[in-house]
């Protein structure tokens, strides 16, 4: 797996410039590929880079479009959160990246800065299993709480299966005959 | 109410809390369609992922084959022909129009109006006839390919397409004339699930939720993409934010598409549909049978895959429910490493919560109707 995104040779974007000076130690990196805007930022200063991109008025990043993780394994730090962040008045777009290790995959939450940040980040922690500290209800949103594993993790495998859950939110008895009314019919119930 | 609820269409569920009538708190529960699209994208080449984008929002599903295809093309570095272009265009309005029909026939119902959805499904009916004739499925269409097209136009479709689409906003007008000034109707959506447009935003809601709420956010305007800035169209906008205004945005978007149809119809360029490069786009078989180089072509690309350069794009395209975006990472092999699908239900499916909080049970309805959460998008 490459690391990188291959930098274009083009005079760098002001708005990526203007990040730099602002931000000298948090921003790591900035390029544009295919016209897409990426600055790399070190995971302790997230929110504090994102607050500013959304108050700035020249940056004005109202809009949270996309929040994500890619799972880089076999590299240290193994995941990287990815944000697409959108200007609805100046209509320009830019994308932060940041990494985190695989021991201790966690980064601020960014439900403060922007609200649709929680059922985003619910979903990166279900697929990912990434923490994100100061999110006020992180729990799994796709699947269910007795699910083992995460996966869209690249070493969780594609055709594994799970076990079935037992019947939840009714009465003993009732639960007892659905289970075996489906071990009858479908025979593998665990 | 939910998961499956018979009220609600799209499988979701809304725990409630209530005070009488009143609804104190509520959590909303998706997930019930989750089929793992992501997981399954990576396990295959680029474009063995367009059949799965059909079943993101199945309402319209070429708008998701061609936003997938501009991202991986936008990966790739390389474009589609002129005349592609404009029958994507015309595709993803077509499929703009069946979401819409889906969405107001299906709310019209909902609120225990059954002729208009009738008649709406009748008129996606007629949209769905020249999606047969464009690609020979209804629903699962598969249509767009990187770099091109399944294939070219029947003959006639031109015709066709004219007198569908006028069929289709000829019942529409008699859904128009049903609900639009209808006192019960105008009841239960005016003032109902109303947000500020600042909220809306801070949740990443777009589409016609956020134009009925004065935001004219429309990525063909701001951003355009395919041929959309040589169309002219309007983009609609409401005041309040309400039920009946996101109605409202969306009676007008389909008559904008309708005139964008016309447009793209008129203006349609001659010329090949697929790009002239063997690395994206097969040979045609009978080359293939006779001629060498168009076998290993073809052997190359089906035991290969296409191989863009490592790197990651960003593609968003205006989806019938807002910003439908693709972010595509490649390690330079012939399979996505990363395939992710920004779904504009998830994101308006989110603020439901606050839409309905403090509202009345019954108006959980029109407003779950008008978010219109298609649940293969939603869930992925």
């Amino acid at each position: 797996m490459s690391e990188s995104t291959p930098p274009e040779v083009a005079p760098e974007h002001p708005l990526l410039l203007a990040l730099r000076e602002r931000f000298p130690d948090a921003v790591v990196a900035t390029h544009a590929y295919r016209g897409d805007l990426t600055a790399q930022l070190a995971p302790a200063a997230l929110v504090e880079v994102c607050t500013f991109l959304r108050d700035d008025p020249a940056c004005a990043f109202d809009f949270l479009s996309d929040l994500t993780a890619v799972d880089y394994i076999g590299a240290a730090p193994r995941f990287e959160l990815v944000y697409h962040l959108c200007s609805l008045s100046k209509h320009h777009r830019l994308r932060l990246k940041a990494r985190v290790p695989e021991e201790q995959p966690r980064i601020a939450s960014l439900v403060s800065v922007w609200r649709g940040a929680d059922w985003l980040e619910r979903e990166t922690y279900d697929m990912y299993g990434i923490q994100f500290e100061g999110h006020p209800d992180l729990r799994r949103i796709y699947l269910y709480p007795e699910f083992q594993g995460h996966p869209l993790r690249k070493d969780y495998p594609k055709e594994k299966r799970q076990p079935l859950v037992t019947v939840r939110d009714v009465p003993e008895e009732q639960a007892e005959r659905t289970e075996a009314r489906l071990r009858e019919r479908y025979g593998r119930w665990t | 109410m939910g998961p499956s609820h018979p009220s609600t269409h799209g499988t979701v569920k809304i725990n409630l809390k209530l005070d009488g009538e009143r609804i104190v708190d509520s959590q909303v529960e998706v997930g019930y369609l989750h089929r793992g699209f992501e997981k399954e994208c990576e396990s295959g080449e680029y474009y063995q992922a367009i059949p799965y984008t059909d079943r993101l929002n199945y309402a319209s599903p070429l708008i998701n084959n061609v936003g997938y295809c501009l991202a991986a093309e936008k990966l790739f570095g390389v474009s589609a022909p002129i005349r592609a272009q404009y029958l994507r265009t015309i595709a993803s309005e077509l499929s703009r129009m069946s979401d819409h029909f889906t969405c107001i026939g299906a709310s019209a119902l909902e609120l225990a109006a059954l002729t208009p959805f009738l008649y709406c499904v009748q008129a996606r009916e007629q949209i769905w006839d020249l999606h047969e004739s464009l690609c020979g499925a209804r629903v699962t269409t598969n249509y767009v390919r990187i770099g091109g097209l399944q294939s070219d136009l029947q003959p006639g479709f031109a015709e066709l397409c004219r007198s569908k689409v006028a069929h289709a906003l000829d019942l529409f007008a008699d859904v128009d004339n049903l609900l639009t000034q209808n006192p019960i109707f105008r009841e239960r959506m005016e003032g109902t699930g109303a947000l500020p447009a600042a909220t809306l935003i801070a949740y990443g809601v777009s589409g016609p939720l956020l134009r009925a709420a004065g935001v004219a956010q429309d990525l063909r305007r701001t951003e355009p993409y395919l041929i959309y800035d040589r169309l002219d169209f309007d983009v609609p906008v409401g005041t309040t934010g309400d039920n009946y205004d996101r109605y409202l945005v969306r009676v007008e978007e389909l008559r904008q598409s309708a005139r964008m149809i016309e447009q793209a119809l008129r203006d349609l360029p001659d010329g090949p549909v697929d790009i002239d490069d063997p690395r994206f786009r097969w040979p045609a078989k009978g080359k293939v049978f006779n001629r060498m180089e168009e076998l290993i072509d073809q052997f190359k690309l089906v035991t290969e895959g296409m191989r863009p350069p490592a790197g990651e794009v960003y593609q968003a395209v205006e989806g019938a429910n807002g910003e439908l975006g693709f972010y595509l990472v490649s390690n330079g092999s012939g399979k996505p490493w990363k395939c992710r699908c920004r779904a504009p239900s998830f994101s308006n499916t989110h603020a439901l919560r606050d839409m309905i909080q403090g509202a009345l049970l019954a108006d959980v309805i029109p407003t779950f109707d008008m978010v219109n959460m298609i649940g293969g998008e939603c869930d992925r």
